[in-house]
């Protein structure tokens, strides 16, 4: 819990600083500074056990199914991370707080930087490999909002746009190398991955493996060829460069090859890929550091040079190599951070970091030009400071490995080529800013030295280079042992931090190189002459050209192919996607019929049947006139009622009666008001092509129907059957299901039915009109209203009210119910309407017909709601019998409410439809209605 | 019997599709009716073409006498009716709408409306 505890309480303290930051900018540093002083505490409490080798593990459930558990572990590798994580988060609040003006929104920038404190200590003591991926996904997003904090200014947009775009990009092929990881090994448990490294190298996915988990930690650590974005990321506040880009979050990469070393080092490919690529960073960091002209660009290659360092440590077949590269991880946080909260100092006193302007600081701030002088001689690999000590293991080790056969003396004398540039950049940091004549006049502000505050984390950092570097085995001694025995998971190799070793090898190149490395300062004009004969490269451009090539112009090519705006088109797509995806599953079969013996042909059925065929091809092929295809479409419809009267299903029969009436109606009114032309068709290219689509959905879903009707099939309705009159106290059982065991289902159509009633009263609010009247090519009937209809329609209104009633009441038990009896009642009154015009029934029936849908509904939900009340879950049904005089024994169920909700809904929908529509109409012929 | 309903049903479907491929949005929506009767028939038709013994159990009884025609796929394509109808209410009105707005039925003119 404790452990945990260290995790989570930068997450915790998230908003303390938005919180104190109205009650000024020290209180705001302080709050912030609180959980992470908080967690130093906790980690120092479980010091004593992690450095004499226990492994903290703290674990909790969180989704079991998927493998992902809140699993921590503190090990000595975990326990060095969380101790550079916290204590330089510590040193760069404090930093912080002198270094961000008064303008800038400190509360934000202080609750990003725990939310990344947070995030980085989950990476490096998750014991879950998904759940480091999370956090490790966390890194980048966090540092994408800090490299982005001063989101007014482009470059920093840009850059960390481009920073979260490599490093997401690297998360994702990581995300599938540890999937592919977890399920070789069949767990995500980091113990028990690290225990399979034989099993992992073995398998036949380890090179995939590999690949995809390095991709993730080069492009993290900004190794070759990802390193670009790194430097794009100096567009950063300096106290997120110190902290992030140098000291942490780029060394989440080569912690990663730390942590799984165990799992996926020792193979022939992990060597080369590792070692050459971490060769070629380093090389490539050194030289290009030592030509650039801005501060942080300096830093930020030297941070990629010695990243590359440590990843060829973790490449090199020693295991002496591991040890030198954790040290040096350790030492390179120190002296980096310092000297980028250094270059932060002369950014901010002086208002500029090119070394071309800055000149002869030393006058103005000697502290800091102090200070510098020793971080960038750790930098250099100066003996008496830390950075000395890691470089001398680092050559050594340079010079033991075999990793290249017989080419493997390329690699020291590669390593002695970057340590002569690296030695050259640093002298010319401190050379060009702190020394030679000071001109005040050319700097945009006149240099003074910093306050003291900010001095000071810098004076702790620059003490410790100087103490590991003066006595290593007292300061960090157990330390880099606890660690260096995790990531080996063996007992160590023999070594000693001691400062002398002796007159050896690694001693003489260090002295060529520094000798190797002045002369080259020396002779930097020239230097920097032949490199400004290269080609040019702008890392952004290329980045931003190739972003905009692939997601701008061709995605647009391809999108522009497939959705060219025609919704024939799209609908011919899917048409035929699904014509093809269901013919192959139909290839599979042996036989189309199925075996069941085909039900003899009785002619009704079969006239039914060729009508409904006939009308519905002749309505697509007399589909420019547009009465005539209604008229057939009523047919079709028609048809489906005495289908289904014919074939066992009442209620089916008269709703589909009643909505095909409905729908005719609609229909009519819809084209009176459209215009009756047709746009002229098709060619005769489009009809073969849409025939043929059409022929072949006909044909697959003929097929599919046949496939299916002469196989023997199992129906889960015997349920219902069974229960219906015990469970449901209703005979007929269609009716019971709608009402009771599917109610849901029932209660969610009328909402729909609802919802689209209300959406059309919306729509045609407010709706101008085509006055089909003024179209002179139409002949449009002389009589007004009927006069057959209007007599007839007198009798048939209280008839068919009459008849609803009825249907509605034996719904339940005999083929009826509230849909069926809701549509008599909307056709009975919109027959008014069409026999006696608008005013006539509108003067009549003065109500509005929303609430009436709104009423169905809430009577629906209410019923449902209603079994709530007697501990019954929603919609349960209870029943008894009554005896009512003269109608005699009835037995009425709660669902005989929701049924009087079902009604009410469709009828309130349907009139509110259809009147809404006949109002359009006569808006402009209501002058003419005046009889 | 089960043939010709096979054939029926592949007819309408293949008439559907064609009218849905025109380019008036009006039979669009006659294709949209279509379909929606020949979805409904190949759900009924698939769960058995039984006659004469609709799913009502007589007066008195618990369980009905002797095989019935199945419920289920019945009280299915009974909502399925209903929310075709709510359905196709509601997009002829959004045509309505659109013609008022755009002045044409045509889809191929449609689709550059907003420039």
């Amino acid at each position: 819990m404790l452990l945990a505890l260290i995790i989570l309480l930068p997450f915790i303290g998230v908003l303390l600083p938005v919180w104190f930051h109205r009650h000024g900018r020290t209180a705001c540093a302080w709050a912030t500074a609180l959980p992470p002083a908080l967690g130093l505490v906790l980690l120092f409490s479980q010091a004593p056990a992690v450095l004499a080798g226990e492994v903290r593990r703290f674990s909790l459930n969180w989704i079991p199914e998927l493998g992902l558990n809140l699993a921590f572990r503190l090990d000595g590798l975990s326990f060095l991370f969380c101790l550079l994580i916290l204590a330089i988060g510590l040193l760069v609040i404090l930093y912080g707080r002198y270094y961000l003006s008064s303008d800038d929104p400190m509360g934000k920038f202080f609750a990003l930087l725990l939310l990344f404190m947070g995030a980085m200590l989950g990476v490096v003591t998750a014991n879950n490999l998904l759940l480091l991926v999370l956090f490790w996904e966390a890194t980048s997003l966090s540092s994408f909002l800090l490299i982005s904090y001063w989101n007014g200014r482009s470059d920093a947009r840009r850059g960390a746009r481009m920073a979260l775009t490599v490093t997401g990009a690297g998360g994702l092929a990581m995300l599938a190398g540890v999937l592919l990881l977890g399920h070789v090994v069949g767990s995500f448990d980091l113990d028990v991955v690290l225990a399979s490294g034989e099993l992992i190298r073995e398998h036949a996915w380890y090179p995939v493996i590999l690949v995809l988990i390095l991709l993730g930690i080069f492009t993290k650590s900004a190794q070759f060829p990802f390193h670009f974005w790194l430097p794009h990321a100096m567009s950063a506040p300096t106290p997120v460069s110190s902290y992030l880009h140098s000291a942490t979050m780029v060394k989440a990469g080569v912690f990663l090859l730390a942590r799984l070393y165990p799992a996926l080092s020792g193979t022939e490919l992990w060597f080369i890929l590792v070692s050459m690529v971490g060769l070629i960073t380093m090389t490539l960091g050194a030289v290009t550091a030592l030509f650039k002209h801005d501060l942080k660009g300096l830093l930020a290659y030297s941070t990629i040079s010695h990243l590359g360092l440590v990843t060829l440590l973790f490449g090199l077949d020693t295991r002496l190599a591991v040890v030198a590269a954790l040290f040096h991880i350790m030492n390179h946080a120190t002296f980096k951070a310092s000297l980028f909260m250094a270059v932060g100092i002369v950014d901010h006193e002086t208002g500029t970091r090119d070394m071309r302007l800055l000149s002869g600081l030393r006058k103005y701030m000697p502290m800091t030009a102090m200070l510098g002088l020793i971080a960038a001689g750790a930098m250099a690999g100066v003996p008496l400071l830390n950075g000395f000590l890691s470089t001398e293991m680092f050559l050594g080790e340079a010079v033991a490995q075999r990793v290249l056969g017989g080419w493997s003396w390329v690699i020291p004398v590669v390593a002695v080529f970057a340590k002569v540039f690296s030695v050259a950049y640093s002298i010319r940091f401190i050379h060009s800013v702190f020394y030679g004549p000071s001109q005040p006049e050319a700097l945009p502000k006149p240099p003074h030295e910093a306050p003291f505050f900010m001095r000071a984390p810098i004076l702790i950092l620059v003490g410790l280079c100087l103490l590991v570097g003066i006595v290593p085995n007292l300061i960090i001694g157990p330390l880099l042992a606890a660690a260096a025995t995790t990531t080996l998971a063996s007992p160590l190799p023999y070594y000693s931090l001691a400062i002398w070793h002796g007159w050896n090898l690694p001693l003489l190149m260090s002295m060529v190189a520094m000798v190797l490395g002045t002369v080259a300062y020396l002779n930097f004009a020239r230097l920097l002459r032949l490199w400004e004969r290269l080609p040019a490269v702008n890392a952004m451009d290329a980045f931003e050209n190739f972003v905009h090539d692939v997601v701008i112009v061709r995605a647009r090519q391809v999108t522009g192919r497939l959705e060219n705006g025609s919704l024939q088109h799209y609908l011919s797509l899917l048409i035929l996607g699904t014509v093809v995806v269901a013919a192959s599953g139909l290839w599979g079969l042996e036989r189309l019929n199925g075996g069941v013996p085909l039900s003899a042909l009785d002619p009704p059925s079969v006239a039914i049947a060729l009508i409904m065929m006939v009308t519905a091809i002749y309505s697509a092929i007399w589909h420019h006139e547009r009465i005539a295809a209604l008229m057939f479409l009523s047919v079709v419809g028609l048809g489906m009622a005495l289908i289904f009267a014919r074939f066992s299903a009442p209620d089916l029969a008269l709703t589909q009666l009643s909505v095909e009436i409905v729908t005719i109606v609609l229909l009519m009114l819809i084209l009176f008001l459209l215009p009756p032309r047709s746009p002229n068709d098709s060619t005769y290219a489009h009809v073969v092509r849409d025939g043929l689509v059409a022929t072949s959905a006909g044909i697959g879903v003929g097929v599919l129907a046949y496939t299916v009707l002469t196989r023997p099939q199992q129906t889960i309705s015997d349920y219902f059957i069974q229960n219906s009159v015990t469970g449901g106290g209703g005979t007929n059982v269609v009716n019971v299901i709608l009402v009771d065991f599917r109610g849901f289902d029932t209660f969610g159509e009328i909402t729909v039915m609802a919802i689209a009633a209300i959406g059309i009263f919306g729509l045609l609010d407010g709706m101008r009109l085509f006055d089909p009247k003024k179209d002179p090519n139409v002949q449009w009937a002389s009589d007004k209203y009927p006069l057959l209809l209007l007599i007839l329609n007198m009798p048939v209104l209280p008839l068919a009210l009459m008849v609803a009633v009825y249907i509605f009441l034996r719904g339940h038990n005999m083929p009826g119910g509230g849909f069926i009896a809701g549509l008599i009642v909307a056709i009975a009154l919109i027959l008014q309407y069409l026999a006696n015009g608008l005013r006539w029934s509108n003067n009549r029936m003065q109500w509005d017909y929303h609430p009436l849908v709104g009423a169905g509904v809430l009577l629906a939900g209410l019923t449902g709601l209603g079994s709530w009340s007697f501990g019954a879950p929603f919609l349960t049904s209870a029943h008894d019998h009554f005896h009512i005089p003269l109608l005699g024994e009835i037995e009425l169920a709660t669902a005989m409410l929701f049924d009087i909700g079902v009604f009410l809904a469709v009828v309130g929908a349907t009139l509110l439809i259809l009147a809404n529509l006949g109002k359009l109409k006569s808006l402009d012929t209501a002058s003419e209605e005046n009889r | 019997m089960e043939t010709l309903m096979a054939y029926a049903i592949g007819v309408l479907f293949g008439c559907a599709v064609y009218m849905m491929l025109r380019r008036s949005i009006v039979k669009l929506v006659i294709g949209l009716i279509i379909l929606s009767n020949a979805a409904n028939l190949l759900i009924f038709a698939v769960s058995g073409m039984t006659r004469g013994a609709p799913p009502l159990i007589p007066e008195g009884l618990q369980l009905p006498e002797g095989a019935v025609a199945d419920p289920l796929p019945q009280a299915l394509v009974l909502t399925a009716i209903v929310i075709a109808f709510g359905v196709l209410a509601f997009s002829v009105v959004l045509i309505h709408r659109a013609f008022e707005v755009v002045e044409t039925d045509d889809l191929d003119q449609m689709k550059d409306t907003d420039t």
